[in-house]
């Protein structure tokens, strides 16, 4: 008690703060969410000043944006979502065929999507020097691609873990949260193609 | 305001925010096949029609109304809570506690606590802290200060978690005496 009374005395940074009022997992998620939307914001921000306060055409001729590929490689990746729940749906029901199957599906698909990219950008015909509208283009492209390997990372030591048998109908947290977060990778997609390559 | 349900809490409600996502996709890009800025309408329609789906689905353990603490100390002890507000002078504890806790909650105000500059806070509530634990300090008895979350009752309920009292004692106004006694089954009473 006396001793307890004496470290309050001293000078120590201040205690870090924690209460019930929400739980670490949760606020974590919450902080994890904040910080993408940021991340990402800032992205769609400049896009904004570039697109409609400056005006700048979109694309800028002579360029032209690759809108097929994107879309069937948008199609690929929302098939890679099905899949991923599939795999989810699969594990919770002991089915371990259907986990390896769906998780190996989801990491190829998620491999031919950042491999089209690649080809994508190869192909495009402008590089990100090439005015606003590339720089902008490349950027919210190359986030969300940054955002897909590492999806794909995760993924692939899911795969390995479920190869190896370490999930079951009562442990699978690994391919819950890897799943979430291939889920968020998708949504971001959507939003990414609708404003880069539809509107 | 309404709690927002986080739509990423689980894998499955991941994927059916996924599917909500598409619907909205495919209304935008039919909107956008038309014209440019029909398209921008109906993506800024879709954004605020998900926030208000997610805004009338229920957050889970919202409604539920908060588990009461019930804690169980051994026979032969009987320890004590006292909840003081900063700038408490004195208290005074039964003679038979052999264990007290005293928390003082780091009262900030809402500017304060959103940008959490509650520093100048908590240090306050650390000399009340400190003032009391001295104070109530006697033979045989463990007493110790503890600064806590900046709502009283809360300070409370979370000390209680980890501390488990037989009663509370608290120095501040009759409505939190009423709160803390909705969280808790031990006595509560005002000093």
């Amino acid at each position: 008690m006396a001793a307890h009374a004496e470290h309050l005395e001293h000078e120590h940074p201040p205690e870090p703060y924690y209460s019930s009022r929400i739980a670490p997992s949760v606020l974590g998620m919450f902080l994890f969410i904040a910080s993408e939307i940021m991340l990402f914001g800032a992205f769609f921000t400049a896009y904004f000043f570039v697109r409609v306060v400056n005006g700048t055409p979109w694309p800028t001729p002579p360029f032209h944006l690759p809108i097929f590929v994107a879309f069937v490689n948008t199609c690929i990746l929302v098939t890679s979502s099905f899949t991923m729940h599939w795999a989810l749906q699969s594990v919770k029901r002991n089915n371990p065929f259907g986990l390896r199957a769906g998780l190996l599906l989801t990491f190829l698909m998620g491999l031919t999507f950042l491999i089209t990219q690649g080809r994508e950008y190869s192909r495009v015909g402008f590089a990100p020097k090439d005015g606003a509208f590339a720089t902008i283009f490349y950027c919210l492209t190359g986030l969300h691609g940054a955002h897909v390997f590492v999806g794909l990372s995760i993924l692939l030591f899911m795969t390995i873990r479920a190869f190896r048998g370490h999930f079951d109908a009562e442990h699978h947290h690994g391919v819950e949260i890897g799943g979430i977060y291939w889920h968020f990778v998708d949504v971001m997609w959507i939003v990414v193609y609708l404003t880069v390559y539809i509107l | 305001m309404r709690p927002l349900r986080n739509p990423l809490r689980s894998e499955a409600e991941s994927f059916r925010f996924l599917l909500a996502v598409i619907v909205a996709a495919l209304v935008i890009v039919g909107a956008a096949y038309l014209n440019t800025w029909l398209g921008v309408a109906a993506a800024l329609l879709a954004v605020a029609g998900l926030v208000w789906w997610l805004m009338q689905e229920p957050v889970p353990g919202a409604a539920e109304p908060p588990r009461k603490v019930d804690p169980s100390t051994p026979a032969g002890q009987h320890k004590v809570l006292v909840v003081a507000l900063p700038g408490t002078a004195s208290v005074t504890v039964p003679e038979r506690a052999t264990e007290v806790v005293v928390v003082v909650p780091a009262l900030a105000s809402k500017l304060e606590a959103a940008t959490g500059a509650v520093d100048d806070r908590r240090a306050d509530a650390e000399q009340t802290a400190l003032a009391l634990t001295r104070r109530l300090s006697r033979p045989g008895v463990g007493v110790r200060g503890e600064v806590g979350a900046d709502d009283p009752v809360l300070a409370a309920e979370d000390t209680m978690r980890l501390f488990g009292a037989d009663e509370i004692l608290v120095a501040a106004g009759d409505d939190v005496v009423e709160q803390i006694r909705g969280r808790v089954t031990v006595p509560v009473s005002r000093v």
